[in-house]
């Protein structure tokens, strides 16, 4: 809110100058043309005023919502979580230090939840970019109905969550679920998809692969068309097939969209909650009945809600912060190399 | 500083044409090879939702049974009306639409105010707060629920639609996602003789901004639309069963609300249907707008 004052004050040079001219009359005469010193001072001032504070005005409304709802609550996330809160007792907060993060630290369930986030990660991540890299490169392809292909490889994003989850926990049920039936039809016998370790696991990434790798090999298809194509002629004069063309142009000339896909893969691994917590049906915030695919989000959500400790809670979404960071770190780092080595 | 304003869009906007170009004269035509694997993926990406539907007009008995039903059964609409009355479909849907409207309307709005200050006006701290919008894009929901729970409950607005509304009115993503695309589609020349004809900056926004962005707010439109009527983390942990979202009345589906599998998938496919015929309509524009807002990665 400075700024406009400032500007007010400023406008030295309009007053400064041609004092004859008459304000009103010059506006709407010689009015175009950037403001020369002869016309009326309002007019300018209110230009200037217009020119420095126009901005703000238009980011303000954004940053104020933002603001509120983003930027603070991290903040006061990070207050609670060195706070004692419970849900059942909301008005009395007492000071607890760094209480809820030894707590943590000290508790098998949180480092089980660590592994299952790290384990769900892998498993949900790697098969989906690869695959989507795959198919961005079939997508790439001169098509008949090029677009009906895009909007189908998308139809599952479409799919929220919820919804997705609930279809995949029938599909997957052990007595009578379509997957079980399809293995047993090649002689493989049925998974415990909601017990086993492994199992569950799998199956819970299998969700997010089935959501995501339309939309990550549409973004690499996005990349791959703007690839310049006397990179392919020269490789194909260079008596490069087509496999180490894909190798050799369209793999490092993707590098900066693979990482960039890497990366927000990786956070979304980081938070993944809404799949594991609808895959237990019942009890869902606990991950299973080993806790075997619950991640960290899912923690979180039950030592906040479930059993009602927002304050240890808010040390958790903490640490996913700062493992984010981490990784940030370790990805801008990884980039950097890349760009140097090209 | 206005001779680089002026030239820069200019020089840039050549250089990817000739790009397109350049890589549609490169494609290959496809080989059965290729329509046979992509048929496989579209298969994938179907199967679930055309089995939702089978499913959603079965029996729950006959979804215990094995092999599971293949085709489709005579119970769909009573299944549908099920989910609409008793899992609270019929509610959630009118929540969320209001819900999603909202949030897409001051989304799209807010965004292309502030991105069409970030791409083209001169302000202090503008690269920072930048640089703010961008990276908070990366800060996950989780770090924000626990103080909104507590100021929401502070306000007795448990179960109130706006405690889902409010936080989501605006989006990083939005405001990134105009500012990238009016960097290049908006001519700086445009804004500058505006000016000159003493043009204030609301109107300039009104008759230069906007219809310069409008393909852009459309795209971010879908975008926003389906992401909020998707939001789950948030939603149900500020509201319940009594007041719902989709996403809320299908996770009280999930955790055993109306214990029958084929009225859990009849919600299931109730509350995906609003969007798969935004899928149907506008594909081709939800398509570009992920393309679009991939290339700035």
């Amino acid at each position: 809110m400075s700024s406009p004052k400032q500007a007010l004050a400023q406008p030295a040079s309009s007053a400064d100058a041609a004092p004859g001219e008459q304000p009103g009359a010059a506006g709407r005469a010689h009015g175009r043309g950037t403001p020369d010193p002869g016309r009326s001072s309002w007019r300018s001032r209110l230009y200037r005023w217009d020119m420095k504070a126009s901005p703000y005005a238009f980011i303000s409304p954004f940053f104020i919502v933002f603001g509120a709802f983003s930027l603070v609550p991290l903040l006061y996330t990070a207050w609670y979580s060195l706070h004692n809160v419970q849900l059942a007792n909301l008005d009395s907060q007492t000071w607890a230090g760094l209480d809820n993060y030894r707590n943590l630290l000290s508790s098998d369930f949180f480092w089980n939840s660590l592994w299952v986030t790290f384990t769900v990660g892998v498993i949900s991540t790697v098969p989906q970019l690869l695959m989507a890299l795959g198919l961005a490169h079939l997508l790439n392809y001169k098509l008949r109905g090029s677009t009906v292909w895009r909007v189908v490889m998308l139809t599952p994003y479409a799919t929220s969550v919820a919804a997705a989850t609930l279809v995949f926990v029938l599909l997957y049920s052990w007595d009578g679920g379509m997957i079980n039936w399809i293995l047993d039809f090649f002689g493989i016998d049925p998974v415990n998809w909601r017990e086993s370790d492994w199992g569950s696991k799998f199956a819970v990434s299998s969700i997010v692969i089935w959501r995501w790798t339309g939309y990550n090999a549409l973004i690499y298809l996005a990349a791959m068309q703007a690839i310049p194509s006397d990179l392919y002629e020269s490789a194909s004069l260079d008596g490069a097939n087509r496999w180490q063309q894909f190798r050799h142009v369209t793999i490092p000339q993707l590098r900066p969209t693979i990482l960039f896909t890497v990366v927000v893969s990786t956070i979304g691994a980081t938070q993944l909650f809404g799949e594991p917590l609808l895959f237990g049906g019942v009890s869902g915030s606990k991950g299973g009945s080993e806790h075997q695919y619950q991640t960290l989000g899912l923690y979180m959500y039950d030592q906040g809600w479930i059993i009602g400790n927002l304050g240890k809670a808010s040390a958790i979404a903490w640490t996913m912060f700062l493992i984010l960071l981490i990784i940030g770190v370790i990805q801008m780092l990884i980039s950097r190399r890349l760009r140097k080595s090209q | 500083m206005t001779a680089s304003d002026v030239t820069l869009p200019r020089a840039d906007r050549p250089r990817r044409e000739r790009r397109r170009v350049m890589g549609a004269g490169k494609q290959l035509h496809a080989g059965p090879v290729t329509y046979l694997v992509l048929t496989l993926f579209a298969l994938v990406s179907l199967a679930p939702l055309v089995w939702t539907a089978i499913a959603a007009s079965r029996t729950d008995r006959r979804l215990a049974e094995t092999p599971p039903p293949l085709w489709f059964g005579g119970n769909l609409f009573k299944n549908m009306q099920t989910a609409w009355d008793e899992a609270g479909l019929g509610t959630a849907m009118f929540n969320t639409t209001f819900v999603a409207a909202t949030i897409t309307v001051s989304t799209v709005l807010f965004s292309t105010l502030a991105g069409f200050a970030f791409a083209k006006l001169r302000f202090r701290f503008s690269g920072v707060l930048l640089m703010l919008t961008i990276g908070t894009m990366m800060v996950p929901p989780q770090l924000a629920v626990v103080p909104l729970y507590l100021w929401m409950a502070d306000l007795g607005w448990s179960n109130q639609l706006q405690t889902v509304i409010l936080p989501t009115l605006v989006t990083a993503f939005g405001t990134f996602f105009m500012r990238q695309y009016l960097v290049q589609a908006l001519p700086t020349e445009l804004i500058e003789a505006a000016r000159v004809d003493g043009a204030s900056s609301l109107r300039i926004v009104w008759h230069v901004v906007f219809p310069a962005a409008r393909p852009a707010m459309a795209v971010l439109g879908l975008l926003t639309f389906v992401f909020a009527w998707n939001d789950f983390l948030w939603p149900i942990i500020a509201l319940n069963q009594e007041n719902p979202t989709v996403q809320v009345a299908l996770n009280s589906l999930g955790t055993g609300y109306v214990p029958d599998q084929a009225v859990i998938m009849a919600g299931a496919l109730l509350g995906t249907l609003p969007l798969l015929i935004a899928f149907l309509l506008f594909g081709k524009q939800i398509v570009g707008g992920i393309m679009q807002g991939a290339i700035k990665g």
